[in-house]
């Protein structure tokens, strides 16, 4: 059954296993000592987490199809939760429906490992069809504002997340300490750990606001604060879970984090826009799925196409 | 049995999976019969939304009023409205002046059913809410102690409109009201539920759809 794990791979997600028993006992601690406080978020958040990574854990050692369809899962519930955000038009509904269909497409091209039609079927052939589909239809008014938020929506939620996936099939080989699931692991917590570090080091240090127009809660330090750490922790991770050498990995860390940085913020600026705060509830104390990908929109095709480039 | 079997392997996977569902102010979803959930009606998934909202173990208590004429119109959908939804079935033409339509319902009460309500009478405009009927206002009066709880849907009207066969996924939002009951009166009573409804439909925020 764990034949498509390396033993690396299994320790990192015994890792991530202790940094969540930590967090709960902390949790447990801070109620206890402040009674009177209210951490009813925090261990709603934490709880998120355990089921969220949970699932991921199963998924990523049950089987390489099993965690393909763990990221075409997302992709659907991350689509869904945009499409039911944005306005659509009534005249589209039909065409809302081919968008959802080229989900479970565009990740069986992940697992034929079928690179070429990958990446070419969402930004090409999609990007030329629902057009398509809309005009067939004939409703004009609004055309390019619905054809422009679909593309975009199938670009961030389903083609961009699909990346993340395609590590799973490539050439184990190339990656003899972490194999697929390795440069996933790597992806996704970086990615989750460069969130709470932005976060924590806002939380503790920060002064002066980024982007006080798109996030008034986002700092420079708090950027910067994640920016180091998430580098610091991907240079000592890469040898374990990825073919990076040394100063690659200090590259992959950096892109990480920035990247991670902006996802975050194109998704705030989508709600702002909106007008709403979260983008659902679905996990609690996070808010909605879209809150919880909205960095790895940015990350999963930014370190897979460094990673692909340099060693595939 | 068989209603449990279709509500578990088919309308909860549906309605928690496919759909999803944003539910507001969980905590007034009624826990004991009798009572009267009304709601908006734009789908045929609104049914199975409320029924899936209310503790698992009501399931078989659960009555849908639903139009006896379009339900009644082949043997196959009366036999599944009958044995599966457990609707009870309401003549929307009134015929002779001196039976009570809402008999039937007034009776479910009495045995400690839940009634599932839509006042709109029919599903009209995606979206859209029209004009409650006052036959919910006759029900309420015969009854003034059961609980009347206000529940407004967005999205599934979307999902699946009328006169369309493809459901296409949309998170619904569920905004549950405070029950009311009989006010006494007929116009400030449908008021007041009219009124409830759309304070809980400004609570949320809905995407335009045109």
């Amino acid at each position: 059954m764990l034949s498509h794990i390396t033993p690396s791979v299994l320790a990192a997600l015994g890792g991530v296993l202790g940094i969540l028993v930590v967090a709960s006992l902390i949790a447990a601690l801070l109620k206890r000592l402040h009674p009177d406080k209210n951490y009813s978020e925090l261990i709603q958040r934490i709880r998120s987490w355990w089921i969220m990574i949970g699932i991921f854990s199963g998924a990523i050692l049950l089987s390489r199809t099993a965690s393909i369809l763990f990221f075409a899962f997302v992709s659907f519930l991350a689509l869904k939760e945009y499409l039911s955000l944005i306005p659509t038009r009534r005249a589209d509904r039909r065409v809302l429906f081919w968008a959802y269909a080229a989900i479970p497409v565009q990740y069986y091209w992940v697992h034929e490992q079928w690179y070429g039609m990958f990446i070419i079927f969402i930004p090409v052939y999609l990007f030329l069809l629902l057009p398509m589909r809309m005009v067939m239809i004939g409703e004009t008014k609004e055309f390019l504002r619905a054809a422009g938020t679909l593309h975009w929506g199938l670009m961030t939620m389903v083609f961009s997340l699909s990346h993340a996936a395609f590590f799973l099939v490539l050439d184990g080989t190339h990656n003899p300490a972490g194999g697929g699931a390795g440069l996933v692991l790597y992806l996704i917590f970086l990615t989750q750990f460069n969130d709470v570090a932005q976060y924590v080091w806002g939380k503790l240090t920060g002064r002066h606001k980024i982007i006080p127009k798109v996030s008034p809660n986002k700092t420079w330090e708090g950027f910067l604060g994640g920016v180091g750490t998430t580098t610091a922790l991907a240079v000592l991770l890469a040898p374990h879970l990825t073919p990076l050498t040394l100063v690659e990995s200090l590259g992959a860390g950096l892109l990480i984090a920035l990247g991670g940085f902006i996802g975050d913020v194109t998704i705030s600026a989508l709600k702002r826009d909106i007008g709403v705060k979260d983008s659902g509830s679905l996990l609690p104390g996070h808010g909605g799925i879209l809150d919880r990908i909205d960095s790895l929109t940015y990350t999963a095709p930014l370190l897979f196409h460094y990673v692909y480039y340099l060693h595939y | 049995m068989l209603q449990r079997l279709f509500f578990l392997l088919i309308v909860r996977p549906l309605v928690l999976i496919v759909i999803g569902l944003n539910i507001r102010h969980r905590e007034r979803i009624p826990l004991t019969g009798p009572a009267i959930v009304v709601s908006n009606h734009n789908s045929h998934l609104d049914t199975l939304v409320l029924m899936t909202l209310l503790p698992w173990r009501l399931l078989p208590r659960l009555r849908p009023v639903a139009a006896k004429d379009y339900f009644f119109r082949n043997r196959l959908l009366a036999w599944f409205a009958v044995h599966i939804m457990h609707i009870i079935p309401l003549e929307r033409e009134i015929l002779d002046r001196h039976q009570d339509p809402f008999a039937a319902c007034s009776e479910a009460l009495q045995n400690g059913d839940i009634l599932i309500l839509f006042p709109e009478g029919s599903r009209g405009d995606p979206e859209q809410l029209s004009t409650f009927k006052t036959g919910i206002a006759h029900l309420a009066k015969r009854n003034p102690d059961v609980p009347i709880t206000p529940i407004f849907l967005h999205g599934l009207g979307k999902a699946l409109p009328k006169g369309e066969a493809i459901l296409v996924p949309f998170f619904c939002d569920v905004f549950i009201g405070d029950a009311v009951r009989w006010s006494g009166d007929r116009g400030s009573f449908m008021t007041s539920l009219e009124q409830e409804i759309k304070t809980l439909a400004e609570e949320g925020y809905c995407p335009a759809w045109e």
